[in-house]
């Protein structure tokens, strides 16, 4: 007996894999919280490189509305439908999706409680619910006021970008749209700019006399030379850009007076107001203690293991990673990596070495789109990240409509295929 | 440790079973091909088929595709993207992402 149990316990990753062991015998429990891009893409890549682990996700949507194209449904661009995602392709491959809500995790116990069905037991936990809004950073800007002067920057059933996409619409030309940005760290750095740029691509064309105040709470943003480019070339005369230094930050709004109020008392009067507030990580990521000071969750930077939670990683825009931004191909490329490390943690195997991938494309008009990559290596300790030198990078500046070109068609092949790696 | 045997002598199994299993099953590696690659699928489409106007990798002559990437490190090649792309890889990645994409269908 005593040389069978060592043996037993020498090779004890035999068992977790092997084929003849069902679900019900003790397969590994990977358990999902979130069903967008970090989510999804754990959830897809888990059942197709390790049959071995048994996947359950849990999501309260029951279809997923991508942030990323957006911008382009807000402008009439493309219909909502065309970035609505079910879950079939995850349940065909074996996933276990449960329709709920996570209100609390137990690292203890392993245990997750749902909102409306029965507690969940894991082995690893891959938790990725994205970001919280913060109401109240900005004075006055609550639920009720969002669905006033929505922020558009969380997708959920897809209600804020339609009532934007309707405001735009009903705004009578020479109006003026009001948009807001928020300091950093937040989703999807270039993503203000890109909503600005669809903005100003929708008032050219149908109220052309309009304008758009870009109210900034930074005096830099992510590829800022090439947005601005874009937009003189464009859009001449339509949009006006405030940096912080110029009185930019919005501290209060008034949503039913259509008023957005700088620092220093400037009170602007605007006819749709779209205003994008600071951001934490989501509610269910500090009702279980794993943020920090900043509500964002520090995390192990090659398993993704929350510091405070050994055993839940925490991947996508919830975490704080330095210089990675918050993206949804970081979110894809990170998800893989968490996975890869829970699931050698659980065979006794260390995790693998990590490179992380980051392709953002944005687009500033009609086949005008521009990209930013970027490359990151974790540290061995797990402990620090650090950007390739000399890697990844903006597109070149100057006037290269061939390279736009090229770059808003590959941003549309990107939309494809990242969506396909998370849903099929 | 402590815990993956938690894993394994929590469950009601048979001990017996286990060393069956281990004369029936080798172990699987766990590493599903290289990481780096997947990075590539989020543009080049699921199984590196290809998406839109940016090409597919699977199957593709290795050579081939070791030399475009050799020449886009260098920038000694026009490109839209792949310039920046493959100076963030080591040679040692680069060479394992083709293997795998060129041993694809
Ligand atoms: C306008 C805009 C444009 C963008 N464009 C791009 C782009 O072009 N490229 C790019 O890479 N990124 C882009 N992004 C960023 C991208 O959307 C995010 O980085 C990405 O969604 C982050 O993934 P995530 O998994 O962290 O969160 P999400 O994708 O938001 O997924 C979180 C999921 O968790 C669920 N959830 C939350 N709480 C719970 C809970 N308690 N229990 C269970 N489930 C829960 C939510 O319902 C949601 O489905 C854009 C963002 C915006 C706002």
């Amino acid at each position: 007996m005593t040389t069978l149990l060592r043996r037993s316990l020498f090779t004890a990753s035999a068992i977790l894999c092997a084929p003849a062991l069902s679900r019900a015998q003790g397969q590994a429990r990977l358990l999902v919280i979130g069903g967008g891009f970090g989510g999804a893409s754990a959830a897809s890549f888990a059942r197709r490189s390790y049959p071995w682990l048994d996947v359950t996700l849990v999501e309260p949507q029951p279809r997923f509305i991508t942030c990323p194209y957006g911008n382009l449904v807000i402008v009439s661009e493309k219909p909502i439908e065309e970035i609505t995602h079910g879950y079939d392709g995850l349940r065909a491959r074996g996933v276990r999706v449960i329709q709920d809500w996570a209100e609390e995790i137990d690292p203890i116990a392993r245990r997750v409680r749902l909102r409306e069905g029965d507690a969940l037991l894991y082995d690893r936990l891959i938790l990725s619910p994205g970001i919280a809004i913060r109401f109240g950073a900005i004075e006055g800007y609550d639920e009720v006021a969002a669905g006033v002067m929505p922020h558009a920057w969380t997708a959920g059933d897809g209600a804020q970008m339609l009532l934007l996409r309707r405001q735009l619409e009903a705004m009578p030309d020479g109006g003026v749209v009001g948009l807001a940005s928020p300091p950093n760290p937040f989703r999807c750095p270039p993503g203000p700019y890109e909503r600005i740029s669809m903005i100003a691509h929708y008032l050219k064309r149908h109220k052309p006399r309009s304008k758009i105040l870009a109210l900034d709470a930074k005096d830099v943003f992510s590829k800022q030379a090439l947005f601005q480019d874009g937009w003189s070339a464009l859009y001449p005369g339509m949009i006006e850009w405030v940096p912080l230094a110029g009185d930019g930050r919005v501290v209060r709004v008034d949503a039913r007076e259509g008023v957005l109020e700088t620092e220093f008392g400037t009170r602007h009067r605007v006819h749709v107001g779209n205003v994008i507030p600071p951001q934490s990580a989501a509610r269910i990521a500090s009702a279980s203690g794993l943020t920090d000071r900043t509500g964002w969750v520090p995390v192990n930077t090659r398993t993704f293991e929350a510091q405070a939670a050994p055993g839940v990683h925490v991947i996508g825009d919830a975490n704080t990673l330095g210089p990675m931004p918050k993206s949804g191909f970081v979110a894809n490329s990170t998800a893989k990596q968490a996975v890869a490390s829970a699931a050698a943690l659980l065979r006794g195997e260390t995790a693998p070495e990590g490179v992380y991938f980051n392709t953002c494309y944005s687009h500033v008009g009609a086949e005008f789109g521009i990209s930013v990559v970027n490359i990151f290596r974790p540290s061995a300790d797990g402990m620090g990240i650090t950007e390739v030198p000399n890697s990844g990078g903006v597109s070149p500046r100057g006037d290269l409509p061939e390279q736009r070109r090229l770059e808003a068609g590959y941003a549309d092949a990107w939309y494809t295929s990242i969506t396909a790696d998370m849903f099929r | 440790m402590s815990r993956r045997h938690g894993l394994v002598l929590g469950r009601g199994i048979g001990l017996a079973f286990v060393a069956i299993s281990i004369a029936l099953t080798a172990p699987a590696r766990s590493q599903p091909g290289p990481l780096a690659a997947q990075g590539c699928l989020g543009c080049h489409g699921p199984n590196g088929a290809g998406s839109g106007g940016i090409p597919g990798l699977a199957g593709r002559d290795p050579s081939e595709l070791a030399t475009a990437m050799a020449a886009f490190r260098a920038n000694d090649r026009p490109a839209t993207i792949m310039n920046r792309v493959a100076r963030g890889y080591t040679e040692a990645e680069i060479a394992a992402v083709v293997a795998y994409f060129a041993g694809m269908q």
